[in-house]
């Protein structure tokens, strides 16, 4: 018989410490933690920068230091179990879970509920399809992140980085810090997908050039890369012929975009969304499988962890109510669909109790704007508004939706979108 | 005169057809090595190719590629078991779009049976939907029972290991700058590493063949490299795709772009033909991409291409003859297995038989070893075991209980493996191709760095000197200064 | 003389506040766009004297893990963080190490601490 916890969490990053410790808090007895690298905290072990933390502790972290706090408040409590050197082979239906480690093979343990917080993993170059040889020196920003960061090598010494999401940009900086030259970061979109701050501390300080609307066409090297082609982009993302410029380097880091790692979450058979590429989840971050919670970047990317924390307490919470039986009745289930400039939205939809519940919002945007109002609308009735100076793809939006509002929402559906412009 | 080595032959190239004959060799009394200019076997043309053991109606009836494609096949299905090939025996369909098609599909039907393809048969649009779904335009087949998918890199390997168990050699890092000649003939081959006595050579360099045939004076053919291109899909995209083999009606420069799912389950498609003049370049390019996209549309409407994982580009060495050149030339001692493009993987096996035959005609017949070992020791994926394999695994050794590639869910015990095997890994994509880390949907990733770190544990070389796959493909530089020795 | 205005994007949290400074000879006279004191701090900083935080690794002996993250204990001069990177690549201690444990004292003379950023147990 294999044995048998409230809650068991596929995954010991920021998303898996924080759900454990709030499972803790909302009164599992029994909670186990498995993690496939060497230690806790996952990829935050390797973010050695500072700029976590702000929202989630009050206090400005490092990844490792982030990393450091999530592990603390769960270490000594004999509720909660952690293994690492531990990987997740399979989970099934009714909530066993296998998993095989050195130390311990092969085992299954069984859980009331699960928590699927696997994070996500980079897109590499096969999805962005660049042509081009196959020679050594081309990396995703992550892993070679991993090798600065926590072994001590460097993928290269003049480097180009293509994609500005904010591993791509801390990378820029990182690699200027450690003695190497960092040439120019080529984005295909017309807007940098990173944060600001990233930008600024980044790149500028460091004058490395971010070609907007520009690609790389070809990598250049049979053994090791020796340089790459860059050309500009037309409105449809298509290289314009004529425009093209050489960049010598011995490296290519590439920050283009993050997927969320679903394997076991499709094997099991849990909806996914299709703009997310993460599990369908209600506000309880209860998936379409029930007792199957998930939280943090495998639900949809996050830009901030200190969300990811945020909504794995969520997801912790509803986990240990759901193991203990102590769910709230759910009276009606409210879609809520993303409209008018909102991309997507987490939860895709509310179970509510009788007189409604308190639920917090992740939206992204399709394209950046400023001064506009979100709204979330029951048909033409405006629910909730919110003014934002300025909105980015690359910035989530959290909205917290009061209880006294989600017992306004009669009907089977809501919409969160801007308002739409005056004619 | 000082020797490397001395021998009785010599194989150029450690490709699917060098390593083949090298097996077909050691069941002989002689003494034989294979060398290979790079840091691993199998990786020219054998690694990017379409990977399919063809059933054999393609090629010219009477041509030395039908005999010994429809040979080859046949010797695959009695090696796979013995040398693990992995070969999933799925058969192949010809898909006719057009009614023109369709008629074509008959002048295959008879080429095949003249080339003796076993078991060919034309099937409706409706039949062949009931085991490819995908395929809505298609209006009629050709199918062969005979076809297979195969993992040419392993299967590269198991004959080198086959042939090293049977005491043959192999050198890698060897590349071949000359031959010795008395009286016309060959004697020696001279090489990076040093002078090879021997008596007979065979040439299997791909797309040096022509290049290795000039130096020991063979100027009868040349070899054109012909570019394919090929697109590889996440193993989730399968099911949008097809199971098998599928195949257009050919053109005349190639069997035209096919849509094929390998033995570990991810769809490609590919490849496209450009003939160029560099030997090396395997660039993938935009054109090359977008041509095997529109070529393979029109056979699955609905291509996933956000499921892409990687694109490559393979070089066919494409002879001036039209067919293989196969055996003696005007060079006493010297042999050619050249011009081995489409079939050359299916007809490998066939073609090790035509040259050692061939090897016999100019002296006497060979001699058997009495103790040829045909078998491989039996290796298993640990994904590919069953719960009590893999508990008995991790209890031998417990690296076996640590996966480092979650893609494909290698595990450090299998990497330590392939590297310490015969002909064991040496390079980052020599880890890859032997125990699949790093060919998933994150392509490495994850587990580069780590396999990187195991190759430097286990070889005992610093990380930087760790190749990714040829001289001169180091990964990693040293973050900090080095210290000297006090 | 002159009032001059300069928009720059606050870096102290991943809001990244645009601010507009206002300038009169080259000397701050106020700032406006923040939406918290550290933003204000910050256009300060940012046009008089500007600093950053500094990350980086070290190397450790005898540790779980074969590098030590590091961070500065606050903001130091923007000139100087290149070099004081250059100088933590030197640097050298030994497992085992607390988070927040002073690495470097006083960098460069810059007043600022390098600490540790995370616990580092010694290797078993």
């Amino acid at each position: 018989m294999s044995e048998l916890y409230d809650v068991v969490i596929v995954g010991g990053g920021p998303a898996g410490l924080s759900a454990a410790y709030s499972a803790y808090k909302n009164g599992a007895k029994k909670i186990l933690v498995l993690e496939r690298d060497r230690e806790l905290g996952g990829i935050l072990q390797q973010c050695i920068h500072n700029g976590f933390g702000l929202h989630h502790f009050k206090e400005e972290l490092t990844g490792p230091g982030y990393a450091g706090r999530c592990i603390g408040l769960i270490k000594d409590k004999p509720e909660v179990e952690t293994r690492v050197d531990t990987m997740v082979l399979e989970v099934h239906e009714d909530k066993t879970v296998l998993a095989v480690s050195p130390t311990k093979g092969i085992y299954t343990v069984q859980g009331k509920t699960v928590i699927l917080t696997m994070g996500c993993r980079e897109r590499t170059r096969g999805a962005i399809r660049t042509p081009g040889g196959r020679p050594a020196g081309i990396f995703t920003a992550g892993a070679a992140q991993r090798m600065v960061n926590m072994e001590g090598y460097l993928p290269g010494k003049k480097i180009v980085i293509l994609g500005s999401g904010d591993i791509g940009l801390i990378m820029a900086r990182r690699m200027s810090l450690e003695g190497c030259k960092v040439m120019a970061d080529i984005e295909i979109c017309p807007f940098s997908n990173g944060l600001t701050r990233n930008i600024v501390q980044c790149l500028n300080d460091y004058n490395i050039p971010l070609y907007l609307a520009h690609t790389i066409t070809r990598i250049h090297g049979k053994d090791r890369v020796t340089g790459v082609t860059v050309a500009k982009v037309d409105n449809k993302m298509q290289p314009i012929p004529g425009t093209e410029f050489d960049i010598e380097c011995d490296t290519l880091l590439l920050s283009v975009g993050l997927i969320p790692e679903n394997e076991l979450s499709r094997s099991l058979g849990i909806k996914l969304h299709r703009l997310t590429n993460g599990p369908i989840v209600d506000q309880h971050r209860e998936t379409s499988l029930p007792g199957f919670y998930a939280a943090g970047n495998v639900v949809h990317v996050h830009d901030l962890v200190d969300f990811v924390s945020d909504e794995a307490e969520i997801a912790g919470k509803f986990a240990a109510l759901d193991a203990q039986g102590k769910l709230p009745a759910v009276q009606h289930d409210v879609a809520v669909e993303a409209v008018n400039g909102v991309r997507t939205c987490v939860p895709q939809h509310l179970s509510l109790p009788e007189g409604g519940e308190g639920a917090r919002l992740f939206m992204r945007v399709s394209a950046p704007a400023r001064k506009v109002t979100l709204e979330i609308k029951q048909g033409d009735e405006v629910l909730l508004s919110r003014m934002l100076p300025v909105v980015k793809p690359s910035e989530m939006i959290a909205v917290e939706v009061p209880a006294a509002i989600t017992a306004k929402m009669t009907g089977s559906s809501v919409t969160v979108g801007l308002k739409q412009k005056e004619a | 005169m000082d020797y490397f080595k001395e021998a009785d032959v010599v194989v150029i190239g450690g490709g699917i057809v060098g390593t083949a004959i090298l097996r077909e060799l050691s069941k002989y009394q002689l003494r034989s090595i294979l060398v290979e200019k790079e840091p691993d076997l199998a990786i020219g043309t054998t690694k990017a190719n379409s990977a399919i053991c063809h059933a054999g109606f393609d090629a010219p009836v009477g041509s030395m590629k039908a005999q010994t494609n429809v040979r080859g096949n046949e010797l695959y299905h009695e090696l796979a078991e013995d040398l693990q090939l992995d070969i999933k025996w799925c058969g192949s369909y010809v898909v006719a779009t057009t009614d023109e098609e369709v008629k074509s599909l008959d002048v295959l039907l008879e080429r095949g049976q003249k080339n003796g393809v076993p078991g060919l048969k034309i099937i409706s649009g409706d039949e062949l939907r009931k085991e490819e779904p995908n395929l809505t335009t298609a209006k009629a087949a050709l199918w062969a029972p005979t076809a297979g998918v195969m993992w040419p890199f392993g299967c590269a390997i198991a004959f080198a290991q086959c042939a090293v168990q049977n005491g043959a050699e192999v050198i890698r890092d060897c590349t071949v700058t000359g031959f010795v000649k008395e009286n016309g003939a060959v004697t020696a081959v001279t090489t990076s590493k040093g002078t090879i006595k021997t008596r007979f050579v065979i040439n299997a360099a791909g797309v040096y063949a022509d290049v290795i045939a000039k130096l020991a004076g063979d100027d009868s053919f040349t070899i054109t490299p012909r570019k394919g291109e090929y697109i590889l899909f996440d193993k989730t995209a399968g099911a949008d795709l097809v199971y098998g083999i599928v195949f257009p009606c050919p053109t005349k420069t190639s069997k035209g772009i096919l849509v094929c799912t390998t033995t570990h389950g991810n769809t490609f498609i590919g490849p496209n033909a450009q003939d160029q003049d560099s030997r090396e370049d395997n660039e993938v390019t935009t054109p090359g991409m977008n041509e095997i996209i529109a070529g393979a549309r029109k056979l699955v409407p609905n291509l996933p291409m956000g499921a892409a994982i990687t694109e490559f580009a393979g070089l066919r060495a494409v002879s001036s003859t039209g067919d293989f050149v196969l055996g003696e030339t005007k060079v006493p001692g010297f042999f050619n297995a050249a011009g081995t493009q489409s079939p050359g993987l299916s007809s490998a096996p066939a073609i090790a038989e035509q040259l050692v035959a061939a090897l016999e005609r100019t002296t006497k017949p060979f001699a058997y070893k009495e103790k040829f070992n045909g078998k491989l020791p039996v290796k298993k994926a640990f994904i590919r075991m069953n719960a009590a394999e893999k508990t008995a695994a991790i209890k031998k050794d417990s690296r076996f209980g640590r996966v480092i590639c979650r893609c494909e869910t290698v595990t450090e015990g299998e990497i330590v493996a392939a590297i310490h095997e015969p002909c064991g890994a040496l390079t980052v994509d020599g880890v890859k191709r032997r125990t699949r880390a790093g060919m998933g949907r994150c392509q490495g990733g994850f587990c580069g760095p780590r396999v990187v770190q195991i190759l430097s544990r286990e070889l005992q070389i610093p990380v930087p000197q760790v190749l990714k796959e040829r001289q001169h493909s180091e990964l990693y530089y040293a973050k900090f200064p080095v210290k000297e020795g006090k | 003389m002159a009032t001059e205005k300069r928009v720059m994007n606050c870096i102290m949290c991943p809001m990244g506040c645009e601010l507009t400074v206002t300038l009169d000879g080259g000397k701050f006279v106020s700032v406006t766009g923040n939406t918290c004191p550290r933003g204000a701090k910050y256009a300060q900083d940012e046009v008089t004297a500007p600093k950053r935080m500094l990350t980086s690794t070290v190397r450790i002996k005898g540790g779980f893990l074969p590098l030590l993250p590091v961070v500065s204990k606050t903001v130091m001069p923007k000139g100087k963080v290149l070099e004081a990177a250059r100088a933590l690549r030197s640097v050298e201690v030994q497992a085992p190490v607390k988070a927040g444990d002073v690495v470097v004292a006083d960098i460069l003379g810059t007043g600022v601490d390098i600490i540790a950023s995370r616990n580092m147990a010694a290797k078993n």
